[in-house]
């Protein structure tokens, strides 16, 4: 069974339609990526399955249920990430997460909740006392209290610096080793590598790209580029067998190739093809 | 693994807690929604001193901790309920406190019981601060009748049920968190002057005493007055009657129309 299925979903608001009539499932145990620039549809997109909005047309179902009718099983059942925890200035960290275990089922227990989240030592503090980057981790920390099976993270590591992003990325890594289904949406290409097993990039609320974070955007966007400089020319060739590609380059110039390279495209670079031929007018939809 | 959702009722008890820790580190909150009306009861109290009300066949004169201690508990009742709900929910709606708890799996009834709870302990206990200081400070006459206790008793409660339903009616007003004090307290303020609390209700004019008995605030003073004041002081009041059936019956339209207000403007879930 999917955690989550979505089929042509639409989202049209006043004059604008931010989503339109995307379509894909995300697996349990899955970590799925939605990329995309700003004002593509991905905060649409999450905030419909999250249940904080409602859809225009489509299928959505997330654990079987409609999410636009979110009961509080359902509730139960989710964690959402929230991008600020601007809300939650004055009591300790520690009362704030004990009071929301509180409000669910089955909850995990407080002080494992804070030691994957790296609070231990600031539990008595008040969040307002805290790094902006340690009240995130609060927002994290109330993510997960709730045990859920499918959780949202919408731009999570957004304004972070470097180090705190990747102490998140641990604790992600961990939730994904205990089997937690995962939706994540995020401007930065290397995160979505560190932590995607499937991606999909939306532009213009369409579905350009879907498919596994190493074999985004098609074998002919992943080539390894060979590059050189040839009678003071910056010259270039994408090629599948790079080795065979240098020798013949070396017995024409009869000389070591000047300046050589061979680089195998990063996501980011595909990512940005992507966008690049869906703005010339192509959809590439596999 | 899997057990039952938690009862509305038992995370609403949780809420209650969870409100009131929250409010009592909210500094703003505890002066202004708390402590107002206790220094206003001391201030009006020093400053008129000398004041001594005697009517004909009152038994007794009223001093000014017995004039302002039902105008002070008046207040509590406004400020306890509608300003302290009013702002208070108004920043909860923008700030991000509805949205992430809409996202968990609490009952928005469990929510209100934390509200109404919150404000239910810090209004009594705000109210007994200020009939012990009236009285052990100042020397203010308390009632010596079991009616003038029920009285006091309906009429503080209902008052702070409907004070309460107002504020979360008016929480709709404000556009943002930071204009949630521009928007909120200015119209308290006034409701205030016109209602008894600062100004003696019958020294204002006919007129401005008929728009006053059109908000609730003039009903729950009247009630108070009748509860502390000698039985001969009902003459001063609209109609020469203390009027408690048409106290009980304002503040129940208002908890009506407060409930009205509240279904029509509040949405849990803010979806669009």
């Amino acid at each position: 069974m999917s955690a989550i299925e979505v089929h042509r979903l639409t989202k049209s608001y006043k004059n604008l339609t931010a989503v339109d009539g995307i379509s894909f499932d995300i697996e349990l145990g899955e970590t799925f990526v939605l990329l995309g620039p700003n004002g593509a549809g991905k905060s649409s997109t999450i905030e419909i399955l999250e249940g904080f909005r409602t859809r225009t047309s489509g299928e959505v179902r997330v654990l079987g249920q409609d999410p636009q009718k979110a009961s509080r099983d359902f509730r139960s059942r989710i964690g959402i990430v929230q991008q600020s925890a601007g809300d939650l200035g004055r009591l300790a960290v520690r009362d704030i997460i004990q009071h929301f275990a509180g409000l669910y089922p089955n909850p995990r227990n407080v002080d494992e909740v804070l030691a994957a989240v790296g609070l231990e030592s600031k539990a008595s503090e008040p969040v307002k006392k805290l790094s902006g980057g340690q009240q995130h981790r609060v927002d994290v920390a109330l993510g997960l209290i709730g045990n859920p099976e499918v959780l949202f993270l919408d731009e999570p590591t957004t304004g972070f610096d470097p180090e705190v992003r990747r102490a998140f990325w641990d604790v992600i890594r961990g939730l994904q080793a205990e089997g937690m289904t995962i939706m994540l949406t995020t401007h930065y290409l290397d995160e979505a590598e560190e932590l995607g097993n499937r991606a999909g990039v939306i532009v213009d609320g369409k579905m350009v790209a879907l498919g596994k974070v190493a074999e985004l955007g098609g074998p002919e966007a992943r080539k390894t580029e060979v590059s050189w400089i040839e009678n003071g020319q910056h010259q270039s060739e994408r090629t599948e067998s790079p080795a065979w590609f240098i020798g013949e380059l070396s017995s024409r110039l009869g000389a070591e190739p000047e300046r050589l390279q061979v680089k195998i495209p990063d996501l980011e670079q595909v990512y940005l093809g992507l966008l690049k031929q869906h703005r010339n007018g192509a959809s590439v939809e596999n | 693994m899997k057990t039952k959702l938690p009862s509305v009722l038992s995370v609403g008890i949780s809420r209650i807690g969870y409100e009131l820790k929250t409010y009592v580190r909210t500094p703003d909150a505890v002066f202004f929604n708390f402590f107002f009306p206790l220094m206003m009861l001391v201030i009006f109290t020093v400053a008129f001193s000398d004041m001594e009300i005697d009517i004909p066949g009152a038994g007794r004169v009223l001093t000014s901790a017995d004039v302002y201690l039902p105008a002070m508990l008046a207040m509590g009742v406004l400020v306890s309920g509608t300003q302290n709900l009013g702002i208070d929910m108004a920043i909860e709606k923008h700030d991000g406190t509805l949205r992430r708890l809409s996202g968990s799996p609490i009952s928005p009834i469990s929510y209100f019981i934390g509200k109404f709870g919150q404000v239910f302990v810090s209004g009594s206990l705000q109210a007994l601060f200020l009939i012990l200081i009236a009285r052990f400070v100042f020397g203010a006459q308390l009632p010596d009748t079991a009616d003038a206790w029920v009285t006091l008793t309906w009429v503080f409660y209902l008052g702070l049920v409907a004070s309460s339903i107002l504020g979360i009616a008016i929480s709709a007003l404000p556009s943002s968190a930071k204009s949630a004090n521009a928007v909120i307290l200015p119209p308290i303020l006034i409701l205030q002057f016109i209602s008894g609390v600062y100004l003696s209700f019958s020294s204002l004019p006919e007129w401005l005493q008929n728009f006053a008995s059109a908000f609730p605030l003039k009903w729950i003073g009247q009630g108070f007055r009748a509860v502390f004041y000698p039985d001969a002081f009902k003459q001063a009041e609209l109609g020469g009657e203390w009027n408690l059936d048409q106290v009980f019956w304002a503040l129940t339209i208002w908890i009506l129309l407060g409930l009205v207000a509240t279904l029509l403007t509040f949405r849990w879930v803010r979806k669009s």
